[in-house]
């Protein structure tokens, strides 16, 4: 479903701030993978998950998304095939618009906008079931400005609109890490749910460990602008943390991944 | 008193006209959340294109139809600037603010003024709008229909109609969500760069027609007549959010509280005037004016918050 071939990513080339992010990242991704991405800060894994999104051009490799090369495509085109929930809730939702615009305009992803009406009649059933579906009373708040919502409650939403119109490929990027630890759980479980529900291939980037070998049934860990351990079915299913952390000194050559994925 | 009694109805026409290109600046401002100085060239343009074409015989909504696309015109300008050059939004804006100068000139012949010949009863009797029908209609020269509050309010009104509907459509929407958050509409599909030359275009359309309206009110078009008319916008915008945001919701009528806006502004000056200020510190007077409003939301936040409750929601 996905296919990132040798991508390679600089930023600031040139200057002392020069940062290789990408370097010669290669990942397969099948239908219905759900495959979660850990890495210390600055290993890549934002910049991979943007790359795809294409949030700006990679240097050199390709990406192609169920059979298409979207290398070239903007990021408003790739958009059609793509599902995206952000670590910023803030990032995710229209704040000044209210939620069922909101989730009219995440209906209408890769199509194009014309002069119909942008909120049918016949939309609102449907929406209010789905919003009921997350069990945090948004249901009864259609109307309701974005900016109103709890961070949690922005980052449920994001989720069910970023698979209201089924997308090819679901990135969800540290989408719980600026919230508290229930309510992130929560969130956690949604996006089980519904990447269960809709048979949806995901790629999760998480800081938590735990999370990164309880959910989904592949794990790839990054460092240093590369995919450095990929492990998936029977084999990570039995992982536990201490083995991914010894696994991952190996394979990085140092004690200091302990520190750094640890803390971070 | 009787001086500014007797201004009254000129002053709320002329608030009205202004409140067309508010609604033009209220589209940029607030909608698409830049602020887009092009008006202040555009808005001559409007009026630039419309008396030539007029003066040299077009038919008078053919001419306002003229001075709304040459307005598109200059909107699509600062749009390219900024989306296809990635010139900041700001600075666009005062580029072509700076070249439409040279172009409002070329349009008018090279000169600073063009007057419409009123004196003409046929040629005024052909005009929407004009100053001479604010007496002329209550006196019983005209009918009492061509009185310019009746006109352009109703003309205001068809406005707000089009524009209520527009932003209701799959396009529309794409374009506040723009406004709302660039990075959600892009990651839902929506193509921002093409929203904000579109909504530019929208806007300076708008200011244009805005143009064209004051031009045939004043029955002349002088080339520095858009000079500080973003501010005049920014005055009616501000004016009217403070006034009624608490009490419309619904965007029909917060485009009509900006023309409300507009007019309690032309009121505000003709009262000023009235007590006998020298005209020549109306720009002056508006600057201020716009500053404080400006500033208030910051200070109301900085030295007048008030403590958070404690006890609020278990489930905030």
């Amino acid at each position: 479903m996905l296919e990132i071939k040798e991508i390679w990513k600089t930023f600031n080339a040139g200057t002392v701030n020069e940062k290789q992010a990408l370097r010669g990242v290669s990942l397969t991704l099948n239908e219905g993978d759900f495959c979660t991405v850990i890495g210390g800060n600055g290993a890549g894994k934002s910049t991979m998950l943007n790359a795809v999104a294409g949030t700006w051009a990679v240097d050199q490799g390709t990406i192609s998304i169920g059979g298409t090369d979207v290398t070239h495509l903007p990021e408003h085109k790739r958009a059609a095939f793509i599902g995206r929930v952000f670590q910023d809730p803030m990032m995710g939702t229209a704040p000044t618009m209210q939620i069922i615009e909101n989730l009219a305009l995440a209906a209408r992803r890769g199509q194009r906008r014309g002069l119909r009406w942008g909120l049918a009649k016949a939309e609102k059933d449907r929406y209010q079931e789905l919003l009921s579906g997350l069990g945090l009373g948004l249901e009864d708040r259609l109307t309701s400005k974005v900016g109103l919502l709890s961070g949690g409650q922005r980052q449920a939403l994001t989720l069910l609109m970023a698979s209201l119109k089924k997308p090819k490929l679901l990135l969800l990027d540290e989408h719980t890490a600026a919230l508290d630890p229930k309510t992130a759980a929560k969130v956690l479980e949604l996006s089980d749910k519904i990447v269960a529900e809709n048979h949806l291939t995901t790629m999760m980037v998480t800081h938590n460990m735990k999370d990164a070998i309880q959910h989904g049934n592949r794990l790839i860990m990054m460092y240093d602008g590369r995919i450095v351990i990929d492990v998936s079915g029977e084999e990570k299913k039995k992982l536990t943390v201490p083995q991914l952390l010894e696994l991952f000194s190996k394979v990085s050559g140092s004690d200091e991944a302990d520190d750094k994925l640890l803390l971070s | 008193m009787t001086v500014f009694l007797n201004a009254l109805p000129g002053a709320v026409s002329q608030g009205l006209v202004w409140g067309i290109m508010a609604i033009g600046v209220y589209l940029t401002y607030k909608i698409l959340d830049i602020a887009d100085l092009t008006v202040d060239g555009s808005f001559c343009t409007g009026g630039a294109v419309f008396v030539m074409l007029f003066a040299g015989g077009a038919n008078v909504w053919t001419a306002m139809l003229a001075a709304l696309l040459a307005g598109m015109l200059a909107g699509l300008v600062s749009g390219l600037l900024n989306a296809a050059c990635g010139i900041p939004a700001i600075l666009c804006g005062i580029l072509t603010q700076l070249g439409l100068y040279s172009v409002n000139m070329a349009i008018m012949d090279f000169k600073a003024s063009v007057a419409i010949n009123v004196t003409q009863a046929d040629t005024l009797e052909k005009l929407l709008v004009s100053l001479r029908f604010v007496q002329g209609s209550v006196k019983g020269d005209f009918p009492l229909w061509r009185h310019p509050i009746l006109v352009v309010g109703l003309f205001t009104a068809c406005l707000i109609g089009v524009l209520y509907a527009f932003f209701g459509t799959e396009l529309g929407s794409a374009l506040r969500a723009t406004g709302s958050n660039g990075n959600m509409a892009r990651a839902q599909g929506i193509n921002t760069d093409f929203c904000k030359v579109l909504g530019l275009m929208l806007s300076n359309g708008l200011v244009a027609l805005s143009g064209a309206l004051l031009c045939q009110y004043n029955g002349a078009n002088e080339i520095n007549v858009g000079r500080g008319a973003i501010v005049i916008g920014l005055a009616a915008v501000i004016i009217g959010d403070v006034l009624f945001s608490k009490l419309f919701r619904n965007f029909a009528l917060k485009l009509l509280a900006v023309v409300i806006g507009a007019i309690i502004y032309y009121i505000v000056l003709q009262a000023v005037l009235a007590m006998g200020l020298n005209p020549n510190y109306l720009k002056l007077l508006s600057a201020l004016v716009v500053a404080v409003f400006l500033s208030l939301p910051y200070w109301k936040g900085r030295y007048f918050a008030k403590p958070v409750k404690r006890g609020g929601a278990a489930n905030a």
